[in-house]
């Protein structure tokens, strides 16, 4: 559907080795925006090893990463940041100490006078609580209470508010590692109506899942990746789900 | 035990009744955050029923002057804790800086010198405990500043040249550890000036929610794009500050350098921070505890003098209170826990 514009992400053939054990072999992929794009794999397959070099927590060994066509390093989660890419993480990197608001803006607080280094400038709090509501609100987020700590909410407010955090800042790409992994029925639900809003808004979104059905759902494409390989692409729908679930498990 | 009974009565309470729950466990948890300033409160009011010569301005004076130094090394101490640290070595690095200062005040008598001497061999000792755990990726920092607690004490022992006593400071040093203004310790209003400081910092500026993040959870940090080696070392730094701060402090109040100050500092700075209501597991706490757990810690051993009772006992009683507020820190997280689960049963 967006075939024509330039992907806002890409790929190609990238490898990445911890030691002796060789995690990705030469994968590639493109995300778009307004699309959905699952990457599906069975325990092991590399995809969570293939998001930390897209969010910068680690670097390929070979191979490119492409944002807007242009070549980018990505040395650290902080430039992948600043690239417009954002990461909500299979632990989530939640502060619970922190409240939802400051949770939001830990790392890129809104603060200042601009011209004292960024660590002796004073914090803006209200504004940050400003903005942080209305994203809530924006998101129908339900939370007990505004300015409890996180430690104290469930783990679908949790993963809402990592969701909500990386919808602050997404300015591109937005990765969403197993969202729905640790959560029930409706919570899991929610999350995945966030999802749906992330696209809509303009955002490419990369969905790690092991539920077929929320592949069917919720995704335009669908990448399979088995023991480092990519084993295959398709636009999932009811007929083709049999197939998807044969390929990430390597059986026929 | 009686913590324990109360939480059981909460959760029991709370099963019956719907909603009920959540208010019921965040009406203890409440409860669990103030205990340490009511406590401190209630025993200054038993004190002063039951020990005569307790509530008597001069006495309350002399309190204030005998918790000063702990309390200004439990700032420090409190902002390493912040970050699941602990620093070891304040007492032997405070020891080390009145060496230093009563040295200084031989060749030069100047009392800027001198106190600039004894804070920057504060901040030296801090830097050095910073900056070898951090960057010599120990496992934890317990095994840096046990070395500097042992090293800073041999140096001062070596420096002192066989002084336990090394007399004379300025006459400024000694007023302001050792006078009083409208019968208030001016050291009081020393205390009060770092904490004010460190309070803006901790709480208005970037860098100290920094410190509450890395402290919270530190690869989460890391992954936000925080500075986390930075505001590690920082921590060390302001502690060793502090420590220096004590050491003015202390060295004005006696009019004399010691290589034999500071004995167990580290073990009351700890206590107070943990007794104030801060939590070893990190990222939880604020100046107050660090203030509410030195006052206390103050006040039991002044009255336990008052009361003749053997200095034995006071380090038994305060042995035992460390516990309790351990305990308690313990029993808070699971009332967290419990929460948690209520909160997501609310969802569904
Ligand atoms: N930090 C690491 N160090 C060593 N091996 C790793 C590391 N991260 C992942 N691996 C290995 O790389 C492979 C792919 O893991 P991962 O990307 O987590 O798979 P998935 O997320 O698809 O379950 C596994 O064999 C895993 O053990
Ligand atoms: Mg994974």
């Amino acid at each position: 559907m967006t075939a024509s514009l330039p992907p806002v992400l890409e790929v190609r053939a990238a490898h990445k080795r911890f030691g002796a054990v060789h995690a990705l072999k030469g994968v590639g992929l493109k995300a778009y925006r307004n699309e959905v794009l699952a990457l599906l794999g069975d325990n092991g397959a590399g995809k969570s090893t293939l998001i930390k070099c897209i969010s910068g927590v680690h670097e390929i060994d070979e191979g490119e990463i492409l944002i807007d066509g242009q070549p980018v390093a990505l040395h650290s989660p902080a430039a992948a940041r600043s690239a417009g890419i954002e990461t909500v993480y299979q632990d989530l990197a939640l502060f619970d100490n922190l409240t939802p608001a400051q949770n939001f803006f830990c790392g890129r607080e809104i603060a200042g006078p601009s011209w004292l280094p960024k660590g002796l400038q004073f914090l803006r709090t209200r504004q940050m609580d400003k903005d942080a509501a209305a994203v809530i609100e924006r998101l129908k987020v339900k939370l007990p209470k505004f300015d409890a700590q996180v430690a104290l909410m469930s783990g679908g407010q949790r993963q809402a508010i990592a969701v909500a955090r990386a919808t602050v800042f997404a300015r591109k790409l937005v990765i969403l590692d197993e969202p729905t992994a640790a959560l029930g029925l409706r919570e899991s639900r929610k999350v995945l109506d966030l999802v749906d809003q992330l696209r809509d808004e303009g955002n490419a979104v990369i969905l790690i899942t092991h539920n077929m059905e929320h592949v069917v759902d919720l995704a335009d494409r669908a990448i399979v990746l088995r023991q480092g390989h990519k084993v295959g692409e398709l636009r999932p729908d009811r007929s083709n789900q049999k197939e998807m679930v044969s390929m990430i498990m390597g059986a026929e | 035990m009686r913590l324990k009974f109360a939480w059981n009565a909460g959760v029991a309470t709370s099963v019956a009744s719907g909603k009920e729950p959540v208010t019921g466990l965040s009406l203890w948890l409440r409860l669990l955050g103030a205990g340490p300033i009511v406590i401190l409160l209630l025993l200054i009011g038993v004190l002063a029923l039951s020990v005569p010569m307790f509530f008597t301005p001069r006495n309350l004076s002399n309190i204030l002057a005998q918790t000063a130094v702990i309390a200004v090394v439990a700032l420090g101490q409190h902002l390493v804790i912040l970050t699941r640290g602990i620093d070891l070595s304040v007492g032997s690095n405070l020891a080390l800086a009145t060496v230093l200062g009563a040295l200084m005040f031989r060749v030069n008598d100047n009392a800027f010198v001198v106190m600039a001497t004894m804070l920057a061999a504060g901040g030296a000792v801090g830097a050095i405990n910073g900056l070898v755990y951090v960057y010599g990726r120990l496992p934890h920092p317990f095994i840096i500043t046990l070395a500097t607690l042992s090293i800073a004490r041999g140096l001062a022992l070596e420096l002192s040249i066989g002084h336990t006593t090394m007399r004379g400071m300025p006459e400024t040093i000694a007023v302001i550890g050792g006078g009083t203004t409208y019968g208030i310790p001016n050291s009081f209003f020393v205390v009060a000036g770092v904490a004010t400081l460190l309070f803006v910092v901790a709480k208005t500026m970037v860098w100290g929610r920094w410190i509450y993040a890395v402290g919270g959870q530190p690869d989460a940090a890391r992954r936000m794009g925080i500075p986390v080696n930075g505001v590690i070392v920082s921590t060390y730094v302001i502690a060793g500050l502090c420590a220096g701060v004590g050491a003015v402090l202390l060295a004005g109040r006696t009019e004399a350098g010691s290589p034999l100050y500071g004995n167990l500092l580290e073990l009351d700075t700890i206590a107070a921070v943990i007794i104030g209501g801060a939590s070893f597991l990190g990222g939880r706490g604020h100046i107050g505890h660090a203030l509410v757990g030195a006052v206390m810690i103050g006040v039991i051993r002044n009255a336990l003098n008052l009361l003749n009772v053997n200095a034995y006992y006071q380090l038994i009683a305060i042995g035992v209170i460390i516990v309790l507020a351990v305990q308690s820190d313990v029993l808070r997280n699971h009332l967290e826990g419990r929460m948690r689960v209520l909160q997501a049963a609310r969802v569904q």
